[in-house]
């Protein structure tokens, strides 16, 4: 028996992250190869509205720990109180979504449980108990390593891409807890400032428009091309550095991953540090001016094209066919 | 005030490198290959070194886990202006854990004010050192330091530090990469800050720097002389490479496309 504990993501306006329910799969897996059960924690100013959200997705017991000291998601308030809780259920398995903040809290949890981790893992494989390996990506994606985790704990980030959502499957058990405040927190949020945007969410969107740096800058036509097909948008490390778009849109290895329905490439080599970020994608377009363009070997579809003359072209005929 | 500052030196493949697995499956094929220092690191000791500018001078200590080829990447950080190089020696298989409680046991030995890690290492990827170190020093953490300014901005031709240190050096500012947008974290210091690709544009290292850097001493550790339990926790049993994606076609125009797009992909 090895009960697996999935640490949520609690967000400032107390909403549930989607990227949640993909952890909560990669937990699933775990137990049905494992044969523990599935826990979850949610670690906010008030977790109960949260815990009973995340109770719908067949997870045994969602444990709410509120404290005023947990208001923001830091890390140093965050790995205590989700350690605490690890160790009072005798976790093994301690996981959560591969997100900025995921990736953030969760080696410091597995620090303060002296257990080894595996980030943005990818699959479970193995049997079960001591055999229970995960794959991950290396090198841009270039490898797949499959890692054994030699520690009595063990920890990980997930992939989102990777995991499908969980479905509601029967309520589980709310139980609330009083994390220990610790003698001083050492982190505080003083500001944030969001990238806002009507589009759908990066790392949701069923069709994603990215631009690099064959746009110069100029995103007025992919950003027509995504708002007719409801897309969102996206770019590529080049133009993130030039401050053309927000570095929220950066999709690679050292961004956000991606796997929509549809990604459209306009402009952007493909880099396998870009392609890393997006190769999951299941049709991939690419309009690029050179035809000798990387992004060409990923593609399904490659328009050899000057990008100013193929977007309103294919903006009007993507209305034109709907 | 002048200030202390611990960065390192993974050695890491250029990340222009082709990597191949060998045909055991159990590590990468070397023919080829050039190493450089890891890019998130460089960029971390570019903002040590502009940080140690602003406040009036101080160290910058560089350390490098892994065998003698990391002389290399110690030396140029030295070269870029890095005080004192820290070499600790292993040869073999390294995780996570190690390599913080090697940092973390240098970092009782020199007692800097702070420390820049990188936010990842560009070979394995994991992003978790900087945050098992912070953890086990009690430090605050600063993950993914960026800055609000471009890398084409006069902040960042100015070469000011993105990292606000207040006057009397208590607490620290970072503007991080979150999702969504940027956040303003304000840390206790001592802190520990892992960098992200917008924090600065790391400088070139002079001529001059280069030749002081060939002569410059570099002190040496070995895990076990730091006391540091040198088994490794993590095991990669396989490594290969990911299915290939089914070559595509080229379209000849978007009428073409579209319909592909209609058609065939069902996606639009
Ligand atoms: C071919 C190959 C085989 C491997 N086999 C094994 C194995 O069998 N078992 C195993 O445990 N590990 C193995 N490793 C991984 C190991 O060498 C990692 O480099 C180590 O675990 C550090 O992880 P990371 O670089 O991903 O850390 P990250 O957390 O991604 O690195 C973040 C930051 O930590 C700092 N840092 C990381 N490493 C160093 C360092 N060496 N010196 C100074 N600072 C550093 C840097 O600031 C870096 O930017 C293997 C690696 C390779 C390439
Ligand atoms: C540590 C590290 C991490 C990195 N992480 C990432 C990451 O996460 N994501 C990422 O994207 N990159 C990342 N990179 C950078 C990556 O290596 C590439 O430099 C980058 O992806 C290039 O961006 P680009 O394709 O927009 O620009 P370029 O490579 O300059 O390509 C521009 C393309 O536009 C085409 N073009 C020009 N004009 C037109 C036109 N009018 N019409 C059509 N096509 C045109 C050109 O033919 C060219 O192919 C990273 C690099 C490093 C070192």
């Amino acid at each position: 028996m090895s009960n697996v504990l999935i640490v949520v993501e609690a967000q400032p306006d107390g909403s549930l992250r989607k990227a949640t329910l993909n952890a909560i799969t990669a937990g699933k897996q775990i137990v049905a190869k494992t044969g523990g059960e599935l826990h979850a924690v949610v670690l906010a100013k008030d977790a109960g509205a949260l815990a009973n959200t995340v109770k719908e997705y067949g997870v045994k017991v969602v444990h709410a720990g509120s404290a005023a000291h947990l208001t923001n998601f830091t890390a140093d308030v965050v790995a205590p109180a989700g350690a605490e809780i690890a160790t009072a259920i005798k976790a093994e398995f301690v996981g959560a979504a591969a997100t900025q903040a995921g990736r953030d809290v969760m080696p410091r949890i597995a620090a303060r449980l002296k257990a080894a981790m595996a980030s943005e893992i990818l699959g479970v494989v193995g049997s079960s108990g001591a055999d229970l390996q995960f794959t991950r990506p290396m090198w841009a994606g270039a490898v797949i390593a499959t890692v054994k985790l030699g520690t009595a704990i063990k920890c990980f980030t997930a992939r989102t891409t990777e995991f499908p959502m969980a479905e509601k499957a029967g309520a589980g058990e709310v139980k609330a807890f009083a994390p220990a405040a610790p003698a001083k927190s050492l982190q505080k949020v003083v500001a944030f400032k969001e990238v806002k945007s009507a589009r759908p969410a990066l790392t949701e969107a069923k069709v994603v428009v990215s631009g690099g740096r064959g746009t110069k800058g100029d995103f007025k036509e992919i950003d027509a091309l995504a708002d007719e097909l409801g897309a969102a948008v996206g770019a590529s490390r080049a133009v993130c550095d030039a401050g053309w778009q927000p570095n929220d849109l950066q999709i690679g290895q050292t961004g956000k991953v991606v796997a929509p329905q549809l990604y459209i490439a306009a402009g952007i080599s493909g880099a396998i540090q870009h392609i890393a970020g997006m190769k999951g994608s299941k049709t991939i377009v690419a309009i690029n001016k050179d035809a000798e363009a990387p992004i060409f070997q990923v593609a399904d579809y490659g328009l050899v094209a000057d990008l100013f003359k193929a977007l309103p072209e294919l903006r009007a005929a993507v209305k034109a066919a709907k | 005030m002048p200030i202390k500052i611990l960065v390192t030196a993974k050695r890491v493949e250029d990340y222009e490198s082709k990597i191949k697995v060998n045909p055991a499956g159990n590590g990468i094929l070397p023919d080829g290959l050039k190493y450089k220092i890891n890019p998130f690191d460089e960029i971390g000791v570019e903002e040590a070194l502009r940080l140690v500018a602003k406040h009036g001078g101080g160290e910058v200590v560089v350390v490098s886990v892994g065998t003698k080829d990391v002389h290399e990447q110690l030396r140029h950080a030295l070269a870029m202006g890095a005080t004192k190089a820290v070499w600790v020696n292993h040869t073999g298989p390294l995780d996570q854990m190690m390599i913080a409680g090697c940092l973390q046991k240098i970092i009782e030995k020199e007692k800097p004010d702070m420390a820049i890690l990188g936010k990842q290492a560009i070979d394995d990827d994991q992003n978790q050192v900087g945050q098992y170190l912070a953890e086990w020093l009690g430090w605050s953490q600063a993950t993914f330091a960026s800055k609000e300014e471009s890398l084409e901005s006069e902040a960042e031709k100015s070469k000011t530090p993105a990292l606000k240190l207040s006057a009397d050096m208590k607490s620290l500012t970072a503007i991080r990469e979150v999702d969504g947008g940027l956040e303003t974290l304000e840390c206790t210091m001592p802190c520990l800050v892992t960098t992200d690709l917008r924090l600065n544009q790391p400088r070139y290292a002079s001529l001059p720097g280069i030749m002081k850097a060939k002569s410059k001493p570099i002190e040496e550790h070995t895990p076990a002389s730091l006391g540091v339990s040198a088994t490794s926790n993590i095991t990669i049993t396989k490594m290969e490479h990911p299915p290939a994606r089914k070559a595509g076609i080229k379209v000849p125009d978007i009428a073409a496309l579209v319909d592909k797009l209609k058609t065939e992909a069902k996606v639009i």
